[in-house]
């Protein structure tokens, strides 16, 4: 009797321990079952370089939200980065003990604040600041951008933080033992040895900046096309889907899913290059 | 003190490369933390006035957009996802940690299938959503479709932290339960499981944290109706659906900033406890590496004897 219970659990918890990898695999059949009928009957090349989005007159080329992804993302990453590593860098070896732990809450709160509540900031603050600094709509490329750099910095910050410890003292020791100050010691010896945790920290910064969504919708003007300047307004992959999903059908509304698809398999390939690299690592 | 600063100053004169390390990291420490201390400030100060009491009125109306609704809402689909999300999650840490041998394959794939899982951006958990809960299932826009898709989102998150404060209980622990003869289902709910709950709580708690916030992957599966729900099968929309809708209309900016400061409060309360769930399992390692110290004295007393 003892035996079968023991058994009944150990099959349940086994079922559990299912249940991800059944998400993962119904997601992909659901998204690739509904999207990619429709990218081949727009044609690929058509559907991922066509760089007009005009359902109305059954124009799907997504070329424009790729595109405007693309810069939003890079953009983020200028101005997070940077920022991202040296807090990490003064959190891991510059910071007294009474100004970490409140640092320490501050980015664990940064990380917990609503997308939503982020891109409300956006629109308030950062859109009328733009305006008013560099003139145009406001909504834009960089405004995006810069709202993006804040939101990933507690990702690039705890992952990079997280490295920096992990380095061994003696490295820091060696630099000092050398005459090298500590500044000197904690950027040449210390920070180089944390490069791959650091790079790391990078890549999830880019997932989390590819797939924002409500924050980006609310300041970056939302028009399918290809930017041509920092300041006029941009669409991305995954705000395509938002804003037109409501009211889509038929093929247009497979088109959105296929935007889905594009924007998954680019996710895939982000973790999947970080997992190779991870495994190059070690 | 005004000595050392003095030496500081000195060597720094000696060694500008260094000042400008120094500063630029004080820099970005500080734009950080100014940062958010703005944002914070902002929706604060100009949200706090029109914390009106009628929008917590039990009723939405085009006149009065209530938060309240919303709010309740919120906890309902966050009560309905944890239902979902904590027993899997812990069952499927339980298996991978107590009953899975090292090495094993599958242990390898879920560790995959989380990552990817937590790498997913949340437009795409809601297109899944609204094909396979909402269309496929049939289940409508409704508070379960949405609950479940909140629920896989959360699901590695859970399960990850689960996992490792199972693996930070000590292995002599199960061995002693063993060794006074308790089985195998035993040992893990009544000495195991106990031991890790503050660490599963730290994780459960992120897990609130993130669907509270939570809104692309909402507005396609439980959809937007802004009264309180009355079964899980009605559509409704949490909180940050909600701020989204209102913001977006333009008309009700007021009662926008008072809902990002109802949002920003929780998420500062929900901070806090996992701050101190996070400090009671300090407290816990701590009373765990006492008794291991115990342990090894005892040990180490029987050798010698």
């Amino acid at each position: 009797m003892k035996n079968i219970k023991e058994k009944v659990m150990k099959l349940l918890f086994f079922l559990t321990a299912l249940v991800s990898i059944a998400a993962v695999i119904l997601i992909c059949i659901f998204l690739f079952a509904s999207g990619i009928p429709a990218i081949k009957e727009i044609g690929v090349f058509k559907f991922l370089l066509g760089t007009s989005w005009k359902p109305a007159n059954n124009l799907y080329g997504i070329l424009p939200m790729i595109v405007g992804s693309f810069y939003v993302t890079a953009g983020a990453l200028i101005i997070g980065v940077p920022i991202g590593i040296l807090t990490a860098v003064f959190m891991a070896r510059f910071a007294p003990r009474s100004i970490y732990a409140p640092l320490k809450a501050a980015v664990n709160l940064m990380a917990g604040i609503p997308s939503v509540v982020y891109g409300f900031f956006g629109l308030v603050v950062l859109v009328p600041f733009i305006r008013e600094a560099f003139g145009g709509r406001g909504m834009s490329v960089l405004t995006a951008s810069v709202l993006l750099g804040l939101m990933i910095l507690p990702t690039i910050i705890s992952v990079s933080e997280t490295s920096i410890r992990a380095v061994p003292e003696s490295y820091y020791e060696g630099g000092l033992a050398l005459g090298a100050s500590h500044e000197r010691s904690v950027f040449f010896t210390v920070l180089p040895a944390a490069k791959s945790g650091i790079f790391a920290g990078v890549v999830l910064g880019i997932g989390r900046a590819v797939g924002e969504t409500m924050a980006v919708m609310m300041v970056a003007g939302n028009q399918a096309v290809i930017p041509d300047s920092m300041l006029s307004g941009v669409r991305t992959l995954t705000t395509n889907i938002v804003l037109e999903m409501g009211y889509s059908t038929d093929l247009h509304r497979e088109a959105l899913i296929g935007t889905a698809v594009v924007l998954f398999v680019f996710i895939l390939i982000i973790n999947l290059s970080l997992s190779l690299f991870k495994r190059r690592v070690k | 003190m005004v000595g050392k600063l003095k030496r500081k100053w000195c060597a720094y004169r000696r060694d500008p490369k260094s000042f400008v390390l120094f500063l630029s990291v004080c820099l970005a420490a500080l734009i950080t933390i100014l940062a958010l201390i703005f944002i914070i400030a902002y929706i604060l100060i100009k949200g706090i006035p029109n914390l009106t009491p009628d929008l917590f009125d039990s009723k939405y109306t085009t006149e009065n957009v209530s938060l309240l609704p919303a709010l309740i809402n919120t906890l309902f689909i966050m009560l309905l996802s944890l239902l979902f999300a904590v027993p899997v999650g812990i069952g499927a840490a339980i298996y991978l940690t107590e009953y899975a041998r090292r090495g094993n394959k599958l242990v390898h794939i879920v560790g995959i299938t989380a990552e990817t899982l937590s790498g997913i951006p949340s437009i795409v958990y809601g297109l899944f959503g609204s094909l396979f809960f909402v269309k496929y299932l049939g289940l409508g826009l409704s508070l379960l479709s949405g609950a479940l898709t909140l629920s896989i989102m959360i699901l590695p998150l859970i399960m990850r932290t689960t996992e490792e404060a199972l693996r930070s209980v000590p292995d002599s622990y199960r061995e002693g339960s063993f060794g006074l003869g308790a089985g195998k289902l035993r040992t893990v709910f009544s000495i195991v499981l106990p031991c890790a709950v503050p660490g599963i709580l730290s994780g459960v708690i992120l897990g609130i944290g993130r669907i509270v916030g939570e809104s692309a992957a909402l507005i396609f599966t439980a959809g937007t109706v802004a009264e309180i729900a009355t079964s899980i099968f009605s559509s409704a929309r949490t909180l940050s659906v909600h701020m989204y809708s209102i913001s977006g209309e333009g008309l009700y900016i007021k009662q926008t900033y008072a809902t990002a400061v109802v949002l920003l409060v929780v998420v500062i309360l929900i901070n806090a406890l996992s701050g101190f769930a996070a400090k009671k399992i300090g407290g816990n390692t701590l009373r765990v590496s006492h008794y291991a110290q115990k342990d090894a004295r005892i040990g180490g007393k029987n050798t010698d004897g």
